[in-house]
């Protein structure tokens, strides 16, 4: 099934600390991401990939917000880790992530929040999370844990291949997906070490920015994308700014997947998993791979 | 670790023995024979620490700055440049003063002060901005932005911009803006756009976390002018290279002015840029011991401080690997110090490295500790220091002490060479910022004067 991984044996030159485990692969193991992105493109459609911060409202909220979203049409769901210092986020998911912290949320509750939508449905559920709270767990203890709730891997924004010995080495021992970014800033050669070192899916940010709702795509989307399938990526997802079905409409076109990320969070905030059930229903729509 | 000796910004060409060590005349028997260097550490690890824990979409605006520096440091209009800014404009070589009167209270021994106070807006901080700036100014960028916490930082870099015409936005805590309004005010005279920071705890670490945002949103046209030895590679390495001339200055006028070198340096940590800049200096030098001085806030046994290496456990914050306070789900702890300049939960990762290894020891110094040294040094030598600063005063306080206890105790004739124990301070900034806190801190002011009510806000008078 998954083929990126292929050359990516964790060791990345220059990197500190290089004496990580080496626990050599017993077994090729099948990337949760890729198959859900798969079943959509056997539908003749991109995936749909959902955003939601854990613990915002509550967890109970967002593992009934989860469910929602794979009944409403989502393939695959990003579960977020409320962190102290989010720089990669614009003011609505800072504002439910800071919500999310002063209600208690503690970071091994997301592994409830993950078993709790993967014994539920058939969507593939990753974390999204910056690198400190993975750190402070133990690499390969967090990886672990994940892979016992189900989950299929990890979205990094902070977390470059450059720095990634102990997380390619532990998503290898427990077969888990590896979701790194690429950018319009990414050089071709960041762009080939990116695509190579990535499992599941390369997550293509569409602008030079953080997360956040915008009135429309970035231009520059369409090209990472275009550079990423060019570097050997065999599914590409954009995500940052997505707000609407056109939006989705206008990516699906070209990307293999669409993320949502600010809407859906501003959904749940204003209208609880209602909302977030409809709102899916909604950009589910844009799905349809046409010609653009 | 490959470590690439490279020449430091040299100060002034006039053929004093403090510019004639600059220019390289230096001792070949300083140096050690067979350890390895510590100095001109490149980056981007500092043992296990340093890197770049960054965005991807950075990741290419810091490639063009590791670039530009490196290309900068070999070219010699770029050092002349510097060597021309720092002596004419930011006022270096800065004094190395003796404190003969503030070394009664440190056991006797002779205390130098680096009077990094007597630059241009009043720090240290001048010498990262300029450099930082002219930086910027290679790599075509029209805009510079910056965090500050109490604001120093920030009006060194309105400074810089303005000098070399830049546009600057700085980023500053919104309880900060409100309890520093003259130096928002100080900012805005020099031509810069204060932006309050209402996200997070409103602190220096979420300023940093806004500008972080701005410039991936805005990496083409805009330089992060971060003020501190802190962050993802270049920036230790770089802002540590910019701060170099304070060791190298420091380090020619001791031998000048007693004929040897120090027994100890001292020098306060916030994210520990001044610290670097004099100890790099010394780092090679076996017989100078290293001290860096952490805020102690309240006490740390109250949980109530900043001293990262004292108590903080590695992970990463800002883009580099390197002690931090943090909780055991890994989210930042919100520091305290009475010294906005220290109230920090990171620290460079150069530090840690020196921690680790032995080469200089961190201590935390308490606010009334650091408070008692402000005083003391207003009061017998005339100088009224950084309450940053003053932590350092209170640390080498301890360390004079503790070298007269380590000669008495080798015998009566040892007693003699107490006063010839030299201990050299960097005083990194002036305490004009601080003479509200320090004035209500000892209840100077009038009950119900209107600078008391304005003091009690912490403002400056
Ligand atoms: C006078 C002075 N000293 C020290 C510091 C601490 O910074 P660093 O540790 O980078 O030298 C500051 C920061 O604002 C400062 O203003």
């Amino acid at each position: 099934m998954s083929t990126e991984d292929t050359s990516a044996e964790g060791r990345v030159e220059g990197a500190p600390g290089g004496s990580v485990e080496g626990t050599p692969r017993t077994a090729q193991h099948a990337s949760k991401s890729a198959a859900a992105i798969d079943r959509a493109k056997a539908q003749g459609r991109a995936a749909l990939i959902g955003y939601l911060p854990a613990g915002y409202p509550s967890v109970e909220d967002t593992i009934a917000a989860g469910i929602a979203l794979a009944e409403n049409g989502a393939d695959l769901i990003e579960i977020g880790i409320p962190y102290s210092d989010p720089v990669m986020d614009g003011q609505v998911i800072q504002a439910a992530t800071t919500e999310a912290l002063a209600n208690g949320f503690h970071v091994a509750q997301v592994f409830d929040v993950v078993r709790g939508i993967t014994s539920r449905t058939e969507a593939a559920v990753l974390v999204m999370t910056y690198w400190n709270p993975v750190l402070r767990m133990g690499v390969d203890e967090f990886s672990r844990r994940l892979a016992d709730a189900g989950g299929a891997g990890l979205i990094t924004p902070d977390l470059i291949p450059d720095e990634a010995a102990e997380w390619m080495a532990a998503s290898d021992k427990y077969g888990l997906d590896r979701v790194f970014l690429v950018a319009p800033s990414s050089t071709p050669e960041r762009m080939k070490r990116t695509v190579d070192a990535s499992r599941g899916f390369v997550y293509a940010v569409s602008i030079m920015g953080v997360t956040g709702a915008r009135a429309s795509v970035s231009s520059a989307a369409k090209d990472v994308v275009a550079a990423a399938h060019a570097a050997g990526a065999e599914r590409v997802c954009v995500g940052l700014g997505v707000s609407n079905a056109g939006h989705v409409r206008e990516i699906a076109a070209y990307a293999d997947g669409v993320i949502v990320g600010t809407a859906l969070v501003a959904a749940i905030g204003e209208g609880g998993v209602d909302a977030v059930a409809s709102l899916t229903k909604e950009l589910s729509t844009g799905l349809t791979q046409e010609e653009a | 670790m490959v470590r690439l000796m490279v020449d430091a910004p040299a100060a002034g060409s006039d053929e004093s023995p403090v510019d004639a060590f600059l220019h390289g005349a230096r001792p070949k028997d300083d140096m050690p024979q067979g350890a390895p260097s510590l100095r001109h550490a490149p980056g981007p690890y500092f043992g296990s620490y340093g890197g770049r824990w960054m965005p991807e979409s950075l990741i290419a605006a810091l490639d063009e700055l590791e670039d530009t520096f490196e290309k900068a440091k070999a070219d010699p209009e770029f050092t002349a440049q510097i060597a021309e800014l720092n002596k004419n404009y930011s006022g270096r070589p800065s004094l190395l003063t003796e404190a003969k009167r503030f070394a009664e209270h440190a056991g006797g021994v002779r205390i130098f002060l680096k009077r990094e106070d007597l630059n241009h807006t009043g720090s240290h901080k001048i010498n990262n901005v300029l450099g930082q700036a002219l930086l910027a100014k290679r790599m075509g960028k029209t805009r510079v932005i910056a965090e500050t916490g109490a604001g120093q930082h920030g009006v060194a870099s309105a400074t810089a911009a303005a000098l070399l015409g830049l546009e600057c936005v700085v980023y500053m805590g919104a309880e900060d803006c409100r309890r520093q309004s003259l130096n928002v005010a100080r900012m805005e005279l020099l031509g810069a756009t204060v932006i309050p920071v209402t996200n997070g705890s409103q602190t220096l670490k979420d300023a940093i976390n806004e500008a972080l945002r701005d410039w991936v949103a805005n990496v083409d046209n805009t330089h992060y002018l971060l003020g501190t030895a802190a962050g993802a590679h270049p920036f230790p390495a770089m802002v540590r290279y910019f701060h170099e001339v304070i060791g190298e200055e420091a380090r020619a006028q001791i031998l000048a002015q007693t004929g040897r070198l120090p027994d100890a340096v001292c020098a306060c940590i916030g994210g520990g840029s001044n610290a670097i800049g004099i100890f790099h200096g010394f780092l090679d030098d076996p017989s100078v011991k290293i001290y860096g001085f952490e805020a102690g806030g309240e006490g740390v046994e109250t949980g109530r401080h900043a001293a990262t290496i004292t108590l903080g456990k590695p992970g990463v914050l800002h883009g580099a690997r390197s002690y931090l306070m943090q909780d055991d789900d890994g989210q930042t702890i919100e520091s305290h110090s009475i010294s906005a300049g220290l109230d920090y939960p990171g620290v460079g990762p150069e530090h840690s490295y020196l921690a680790d290894i032995g080469r200089v020891s961190y201590e935390p110094i308490t606010d009334s500790e650091a408070m008692d040294a402000f005083r003391l040094l207003c009061r017998t030598e005339g100088i009224i220091p950084a309450i940053e600063s003053a932590h350092a005063l209170a640390g080498a306080i301890k360390v004079g002490q503790r070298l007269a206890a380590a000669g008495n105790d080798a015998g009566g004739a040892a007693a003699g060479a107490v006063s010839e124990k030299i201990v050299i301070v960097n005083l990194s900034g002036r305490g004009d910022k601080d003479v509200a806190t320090a004035a209500e801190w000892f209840n100077l002011l009038d009950q119900d004067s209107p600078e008391a009510e304005i003091a009690l806000e912490g403002e400056q008078l």
